[in-house]
């Protein structure tokens, strides 16, 4: 394998299923990350969930503006054509059905595309924010994460185990080994990484994967 | 109807221990910095705060979390004050979490007449325990309820002294909702302006939904993660 850290290798898988005028919501971490590594020539316009549709690159140093912040409170810009507006119009938007693509991180994924990713009990609850609208309306909902735990463990489970953030909305999971789709027969394996073998995969994945067409090599 | 209040201090000289006050701002964007060191000062206990986040330990509401002023917070996320954790973990703070689009649809509803409304959010999830679910064309929804206060705290760029109100960048949040859902509510801004200076067109609030407006005073308006870019990239 290449010497790409597992967050590059999710960040560059993860961006190229951004599409040609693509309105697309980023959560915090290597969803936003994602967002240096969409082509040249796919114009996409990124939506943060705080009230802008059109976010830009960060601002040159003296040109941070406190009025200007992304979901994840950090500095931002806008990009021309840009426009801002309240949190209940930008839900509006989110649970209207307006947003194309929502990409976000998880704890756990359950082959039954059930969600978890906002609170582990007995430890301190930070809160859920927009994650939960954000997988009920967006059209479609990818999770970017690591395959396993640090410890190894899978995430992908035949039934999550934490409190859901939602319930049969996940459409595809891409990690730094594979990126799978949630179907009704299970969940399909697409595509492996260069040097991961489809046995690999399993031993960290605890539904078996269902094999359904082409099993291509990940482009990054 | 000259609305102009004098400071902070007099604009909240009539909120009561056990008030229920809304609070605009995502993180430190766009908060009533002034009104919230008023109410510091003033030592009001018991108040029930609704506001998206809890600020971060030294500003924002977490000034009135230091001073235990507040005994119950409706949020969507805390996570970035570490004094909240430990209140809500020695249960000395009462916390309500709620999905950020219900959140801001329940103040909008709260403002706008209706009491309660379905959502497909948090549907299947501990949001969703205790309450009304019912089927709409093949799908479940959530029925969530209104939310209204005795008092809001609004944060606006630019105001006239009939309270009409324009905000700035995403300083706008959830300020607009929050403005139409209280019985009083108050609005701090940058620059006063005279009646007739703000574009009709470019108002964001209308006056009527602003009972009292300040000039604030000494506005720091923290950044919460500064990150920036080098000129060639």
């Amino acid at each position: 394998m290449s010497a790409l850290s597992k967050r590059e290798v999710i960040a560059r898988r993860v961006a190229r299923e951004m599409k040609d005028g693509y309105t697309v919501n980023l959560g915090i971490g290597i969803p936003t990350h994602s967002a240096n590594y969409i082509a040249s020539g796919i114009d996409v316009l990124l939506q943060s969930e705080n009230g802008l549709l059109g976010i830009g690159p960060f601002p040159l140093e003296g040109e941070e503006d406190p009025d200007l912040v992304n979901a994840g409170k950090e500095t931002i810009t806008t990009i021309a054509g840009a426009s801002f507006f309240s949190s209940a119009d930008s839900f509006a938007m989110i649970r209207g059905g307006h947003i194309d693509l929502s990409i976000l991180g998880a704890m756990e994924v359950d082959e039954h595309g059930d969600l978890a990713n906002w609170m582990i009990p007995g430890k301190v609850v930070k809160g859920m924010g927009g994650a939960m609208d954000l997988v009920a309306g967006a059209k479609r909902v990818i999770v970017a994460m690591e395959h396993a735990t640090k410890e190894g463990r899978p995430k992908i489970l035949k039934k999550c185990t934490l409190p859901l953030t939602g319930v049969g909305v996940v459409d595809t999971i891409i990690t730094e080994l594979c990126l799978i789709d949630v179907t009704d027969r299970g969940l399909v394996i697409r595509e492996l990484r260069e040097g991961v073998t489809l046995e690999d995969l399993q031993k960290v994945t605890e539904p078996t994967l269902v094999v359904d067409g082409p099993i291509h090599q990940m482009e990054l | 109807m000259n609305k102009l209040v004098h400071d902070a201090k007099e604009a909240i000289a009539d909120v009561q221990d056990g008030a229920t006050i809304m609070m605009g701002g995502f993180g430190l964007c766009g908060i009533p910095e002034n009104l919230i060191a008023a109410l510091c000062r003033k030592g009001t206990k018991n108040l029930t705060v609704i506001s998206n986040n809890a600020g971060i330990d030294d500003f924002g509401a977490g000034l009135l979390m230091h001073s235990k002023q507040i005994r119950k917070m409706i949020s969507t996320y805390v996570g970035e004050n570490h004094l909240f954790e430990r209140l809500v973990l020695s249960g000395e703070l009462e916390l309500e979490l709620n999905p950020q689009g219900t959140f801001s649809e329940r103040i909008r509803a709260g403002g706008a007449g209706i009491p309660a409304f379905y959502t497909p959010t948090g549907y299947g999830t501990l949001v969703a325990e205790g309450k009304e679910t019912r089927e709409f064309g093949g799908r479940m929804y959530v029925l969530e309820r209104a939310l209204t206060a005795d008092f809001a705290f609004i944060k606006a760029w630019k105001g006239d002294t009939l309270g009409n109100l324009v905000y700035r960048k995403t300083a706008r949040n959830f300020n607009p909702m929050m403005a139409t859902a209280a019985r009083m509510t108050i609005a701090e801004v940058e620059e006063i302006v005279q009646p007739g200076e703000l574009e009709p067109d470019m108002v964001h609030t209308p006056a009527i939904y602003v009972r009292r407006i300040l000039q604030g005073q000494h506005y720091e308006k923290r950044i919460e993660k500064r990150t920036v870019r080098k000129a060639n990239q």
